[in-house]
């Protein structure tokens, strides 16, 4: 009597759960599943919490839905973490079901992600990881980015720093792949114009005890120097090149990450500075006034490079979705429609390579106060080579 | 590499090489002289780092900072031995290893919910914000030379302490065999508990002093504990001259390390501690 007691109560639980689960499946096919995959403990958490907020205001902009659906979001810390990677990826994809991963900031956290998409033909866009080979030799029809490849700011420092009539260029950078594409970057288009590297240093991630090397940058006395640092370590970079006097007879440049949410941390030593990236402060175009007053009026913060490219990467997914009608279960219309979307940017408009990294714009910025000031574009539409890419 | 170059690269070997020495002799002193193996050392540098952001930012001044900065430390140093470390020296370094592990973590998440993961920059105090001129386009920053002379006082005074008076006899005495202090009638709680709330002071104020030129980020505690140890190894555990010397190694190293041969820069001062590992493998300098 108990024992059937029990297995009838088993069986309604059982009916009961699977009526609910039916339920929920319902609802979940009228949703749009987002696996938001950033960090939000850690050194990286401020740039995590960017890309969400920027994805959210797009989202609440378009009504609080992307293809005409409603949104749900899942949330995970990825930590910076690379060897959680795969497995927080694929919690995501086959646990949580998610129609698109998007994420993340650290690039061996991306690369593991894009692994995990490829295998899965799960949709992914990469809000930030700059690594040249997520649109190079791993590039995939299901991995896009909204941010960049770390040889395009460089590149396009390149370019112009040889157009200004400069020959003999220092390098220094921390020994990992972001900074030594960057350096390969800015050695490409540098010499191509007629400059030449006289040195290129390096030391290992995350040292920053640079006086050894600004003694040598003294003594070698090149035109100018180049270097990729970003965050703290970027900070004291340019902290000891100003007190070393050596910003005053040679000028520093970089990428724009070696001035982007640590200037008040250098304390007046990035005054002038010029940096190159895609994103400005004191962009002309409506739509980057628009997205920062509502920006600063939800979050109560100024946005950064790091929001727009979360709105960006919301945006992208929205024009997928709206050319394959609203349905994430089309992927091939989808990425159809994401390959030939233009992306309204605050950062200006732009398009998407074959690789499915921005053709953008890369502009000059100097350092005022506690901005990087748009002075000019120095290179129109650039576009990563996407060397190694067969798609 | 030229005379002049190679005369500033000797410059910044010695400097770099004294701020090390300030941040690994609390350490040699916790781990050497009480036996603890203290991996949140290096959250004493962080948390030192803090304090002379906040208190910068509060009264205005480094050195005010600074004045202020040290007895909390202590205080904070000796709190944090009554309250977990005396309860730690009869077991074994396992636990104390995830004890201090457990702290590394709490300070950083405290950290993050007081002062936030932003970088900070301190300012440098008026009357040593100036350059010296050494070839034509390199100076010198008078307070990087004005950290080393600190660096020296602070060696100075530490061997003074523990070789010439009377409680640097008891801590020594402690050290070697604690039973028979205890059984001589001396308090050899409240001797641990100076020495342990010194070396947190000492990293403390090597965080403060080094947060101008460092400037102050989230984890920068990790930095340092690493070469920290190398640098108590490498000079023997619990003495202060070895490590002394050991830090004066590791700034030579790692500085021409990352001039002459840079492919390997990386790993110049490891291989440094290897060769006087087995040369030496009690440290350059035993307990003294």
């Amino acid at each position: 009597m108990m024992k059937s007691t029990f297995k009838l109560a088993g069986n309604l639980a059982l009916t009961l759960a699977l009526a609910a689960a039916g339920i929920g499946a319902a609802n979940a096919a009228d949703k749009v599943k987002v696996g938001l995959m950033l960090p939000y403990t850690g050194t990286y958490a401020a740039l995590g919490t960017a890309i969400t907020n920027g994805f959210k205001q797009f989202v609440d902009e378009n009504g609080g839905k992307l293809g005409g659906r409603e949104v749900e979001y899942f949330t995970v810390d990825d930590e910076s973490n690379p060897a959680k990677a795969t497995e927080n990826a694929k919690k995501l994809v086959s646990r949580d079901k998610v129609d698109v991963l998007v994420g993340t900031v650290h690039s061996g956290v991306a690369l593991a992600m894009a692994k995990v998409a490829r295998d899965t033909k799960t949709l992914m866009i990469v809000p930030n990881a700059g690594a040249n080979d997520l649109t190079g030799p791993l590039c995939s029809p299901y991995v896009f980015r909204s941010s960049f490849s770390a040889w395009q700011p460089s590149y396009a420092m390149g370019e112009a720093l040889a157009k200004k009539g400069i020959k003999n260029v220092a390098t220094v950078t921390w020994k990992y792949s972001f900074g030594e594409e960057s350096v390969a970057g800015f050695k490409e288009a540098f010499e191509k114009g007629g400059g030449k590297l006289v040195k290129e240093m390096t030391l290992p991630f995350p040292n920053v005890e640079f006086q050894p090397f600004l003694t040598e940058i003294a003594s070698a006395k090149p035109d100018a120097v180049f270097v990729f640092f970003a965050g703290a370590g970027a900070a004291k970079f340019v902290a000891d090149y100003a007190a070393a006097g050596l910003k005053n007879s040679i000028p520093l440049y970089g990428p724009g990450f070696l001035t982007d949410g640590n200037l008040g941390a250098m304390g007046g030593a990035g005054e002038g500075l010029l940096t190159t990236l895609h994103y400005a402060d004191g962009l002309t175009n409506a739509k980057d006034a628009a997205f920062r007053t509502k920006y600063a009026q939800t979050y109560k913060l100024q946005p950064d490079v790091y929001a727009v490219q979360g709105y960006d990467a919301a945006q992208m997914y929205e024009a997928g979705l709206k050319a394959a009608g609203g349905d994430p279960e089309k992927k091939e219309d989808v990425i159809k429609g994401m390959e030939s979307a233009k992306i309204d940017s605050p950062r200006g408009a732009f398009t998407l390579s074959k690789a499915h990294n921005p053709v953008q714009d890369i502009y000059m910025r100097q350092v005022k106060g506690d901005q990087n000031v748009m002075l000019e574009v120095v290179s129109k539409s650039l576009e990563d080579p996407a060397r190694g890419c067969k798609m | 590499m030229d005379f002049a170059s190679f005369l500033i690269q000797t410059l910044n070997s010695l400097q770099y090489g004294l701020l090390l020495f300030l941040v690994a002799s609390g350490l040699t002193l916790v781990f050497g002289i009480m036996g603890i193996i203290n991996l949140a050392h290096g959250s004493f540098y962080m948390i030192g780092a803090y304090l002379a952001f906040v208190l910068t930012s509060a009264t205005g001044s480094l050195v005010l900072a600074v004045v202020l900065g040290i007895p909390l430390a202590l205080a904070f140093g000796a709190f944090l031995e009554w309250a977990l470390f005396s309860h730690l020296y009869k077991r074994d370094h396992l636990e104390q290893v995830l004890l201090t592990y457990g702290l590394i973590l709490i300070f950083e998440q405290l950290r993050s919910l007081l002062v936030g993961d932003d970088v900070h920059g301190v300012a440098i105090p008026a009357f040593l914000d100036a350059s010296i001129q050494l070839t034509e386009v390199m100076s010198y920053p008078v307070y990087r030379l004005a950290i080393s002379v600190v660096c020296i006082v602070l060696a100075v005074a530490l061997y003074y302490v523990i070789q010439r008076t009377r409680l640097g006899m008891m801590i020594r005495a402690g050290n070697d065999d604690r039973g028979m202090v205890e059984a001589l009638g001396i308090n050899i709680n409240m001797i641990y508990r100076v020495v342990f709330a010194l070396g947190v002071a000492l990293a403390a104020l090597a965080g403060m002093l080094a947060a101008p030129i460092s400037s102050v980020f989230p984890n920068m505690g990790s930095h340092v504990l690493i070469i920290s140890f190398v640098i108590v190894v490498i000079g023997g555990i619990g003495s202060v001259w070895g490590a002394l010397v050991a830090a004066l190694i590791v700034g030579f190293a790692d500085t021409f390390g990352k001039v002459l041969v840079p492919e390997l820069s990386g790993i110049v001062v490891y291989v440094v501690m290897a060769v006087v590992l087995l040369w030496r493998p009690e440290g350059i300098l035993k307990k003294g």
